[in-house]
């Protein structure tokens, strides 16, 4: 019996036609996913890149309940065009405390991944409440309610505890801390020291101007910090990735 | 017309019939059996030029050694090297002596354009022409001062960016929490309108005198007594027509009770001292330029 007689047998069995199938389409995901868990220059290693803040992490739940990513990506693409405009292309280890990541294809607002010290917060306060009233040619919907929404860090420690066991390096003591830090992150008159010990770079301020934190705080934290971890000055791409 | 008799060996079938319908055996035409032989030699060739086979540490490279970093890289470099003797030129130029005219000036304020257009227009405008809480920059009012060396300065540092040491500053006090009752911020927003030429004093003129008095106990250090203001604090002039905040007796009532704050990103880091001088030109021939 030659192969072509075998392969009628695959072709007049629906079931193992479809195991057949399932095989070849799983050595091609294999192929092309596998490698990516092992390679050492899957994800490169940068410097200054940390975890979210417990702040940052609540503004991004923000972000992502309000489905931001349907408009705005979080990848600088490596194009000359992108790199004028949004800054440094986005590296791997940009996004790799993101669960789930943030990337996206559709722009129809721009691209987020290095807004974050672009604009003051009184900015993205305008801008988040009535985007129109500074972008007039803007489609952006309003979002005016986050300011009302006052928020409490009774969860923070379960959203890191959930975050923790996808794979994002907390430490014990930034557990312990989760709600004093999310707390001391949006009041500047706060003991912030510690804070900012646990995660450099953090930005400490009232964002929204308003007292009482807000998601308009927690999501506008976010915002501000997004692509300021790494120091491009300083950083060379390695060429072969 | 009588059709040709069909002279044809009899195909092949699979020895499938439905309801008198035969299922022919019939090869697959050639184009497409050649097509799907060149798609297969076509992949072993792409994984042998473009990086493909993963092996224990890295990737293969690939013969051509293609890398996107590289080609991205390759391509910025490209057009830095053909704008590179007017950018090199821009970075270091005094900015006084861009003469109108000249190659040098019309790259500076189309490149400007293009710059401002990217970091610049989501505050102050598309157009420059500010927003509520963002100035104006087409106006002859400047609160930091409208020079091209003023103007370069205050897109450096900023204006009260927390991230530069050396960032313009000054904060109006918040008169509303302890400094002045609810009644003395009323006399002094009374006055406050009465200085300007647009803006409607209450009809309560009684109020003005009064809020003179309190102009002058708690305004004068920056906005002098004739409210003419100080370039060297921000502190906006309040005799012309032009009212960044609003020019309404409510508008004005509120920034006096709760300060405003108005805060403008540093932006050497950012953008390059060529797009930082760019813009400056830029901005400082839109109109209000010194």
């Amino acid at each position: 019996m030659g192969i072509l007689d075998k392969h009628v047998v695959l072709e007049k069995n629906a079931t193992l036609l479809m195991v057949g199938s399932l095989l070849v389409v799983a050595v091609g995901g294999i192929v092309e996913i596998a490698p990516l868990f092992y390679l050492e220059n899957t994800i490169e290693d940068v410097e200054g890149m940390r975890p979210y803040s417990p702040l940052e992490l609540e503004g991004r739940m923000v972000y992502v309940r309000e489905g931001c990513y349907v408009c705005h990506s979080q990848m600088i693409r490596p194009m000359r065009d992108e790199v004028e405009r949004y800054g440094h292309y986005s590296l791997a280890a940009e996004s790799q405390y993101d669960h789930p990541f943030q990337w996206g294809s559709k722009r129809t607002g721009p691209d987020l991944a290095r807004v974050g010290g672009r604009y003051s917060d009184e900015w993205h306060v305008d801008h988040l409440k009535d985007p129109q009233s500074v972008v007039p040619e803007s489609v952006m919907p309003k979002y005016a309610f986050l300011a009302n929404r006052l928020i409490e860090p009774t969860y923070i420690e379960d959203l890191m505890k959930a975050n923790q066991i996808v794979g994002v390096p907390y430490t014990d003591e930034q557990m312990e801390n989760a709600a004093a830090d999310w707390l001391a992150q949006a009041d500047p008159d706060s003991d912030y020291d510690g804070l900012l010990a646990r995660y450099p770079k953090a930005q400490v301020r009232n964002f929204d101007g308003a007292p009482g934190v807000s998601e308009m705080d927690a999501l506008i934290a976010y915002m501000q910090m997004l692509g300021t971890l790494v120091d491009f000055s300083t950083f060379t791409p390695d060429p072969s990735r | 017309m009588s059709k040709k008799p069909v002279q044809k060996k009899e195909p092949e079938t699979t020895g499938h019939e439905w309801d008198g319908i035969q299922e022919f055996n019939n090869p697959l035409p050639r184009w497409w059996v050649w097509v799907f032989y060149l798609t297969i030699i076509w992949g072993v060739w792409y994984s042998i030029a473009y990086p493909a086979w993963p092996l224990i540490k890295g990737a293969t490279a690939g013969y051509l050694g293609y890398s996107t970093r590289a080609e991205v890289a390759a391509e910025i470099d490209r057009f830095a090297a053909m704008n590179g003797e007017l950018e090199a030129q821009l970075a270091s130029v005094e900015l006084n002596t861009l003469e109108p005219g000249t190659d040098l000036h019309n790259y500076a304020i189309q490149s400007g354009r293009a710059t401002f257009a990217t970091f610049c227009s989501q505050c102050h405008g598309s157009g420059a022409a500010g927003n509520i809480g963002y100035p104006n920059l087409l106006d002859n009012d400047w609160l930091w001062g409208g020079t091209l060396e003023e103007i370069q300065y205050t897109l450096r540092h900023g204006i009260r960016s927390e991230d530069d040491d050396d960032t313009r500053y000054s904060e109006m006090p918040v008169f509303g929490d302890d400094y002045l009752s609810d009644e003395e911020i009323d006399q002094v927003t009374a006055y406050v309108m009465s200085l300007s030429p647009v803006t409607k004093p209450d009809a309560d003129m009684s109020l003005v005198a009064d809020g003179e008095t309190v102009f002058a106990d708690n305004c004068t250090a920056c906005h002098m007594e004739d409210g003419t203001g100080d370039r060297s604090q921000g502190a906006p002039n309040l005799t012309d027509a032009i009212w960044l905040y609003g020019d309404t007796r409510e508008e004005i009532t509120q920034i006096i009770a709760t300060g405003p704050f108005g805060v403008m990103p540093a932006w050497s880091g950012k953008l390059t001292d060529s797009q930082i001088n760019a813009v400056s030109a830029y901005v400082h021939q839109l109109g209000g330029g010194e």
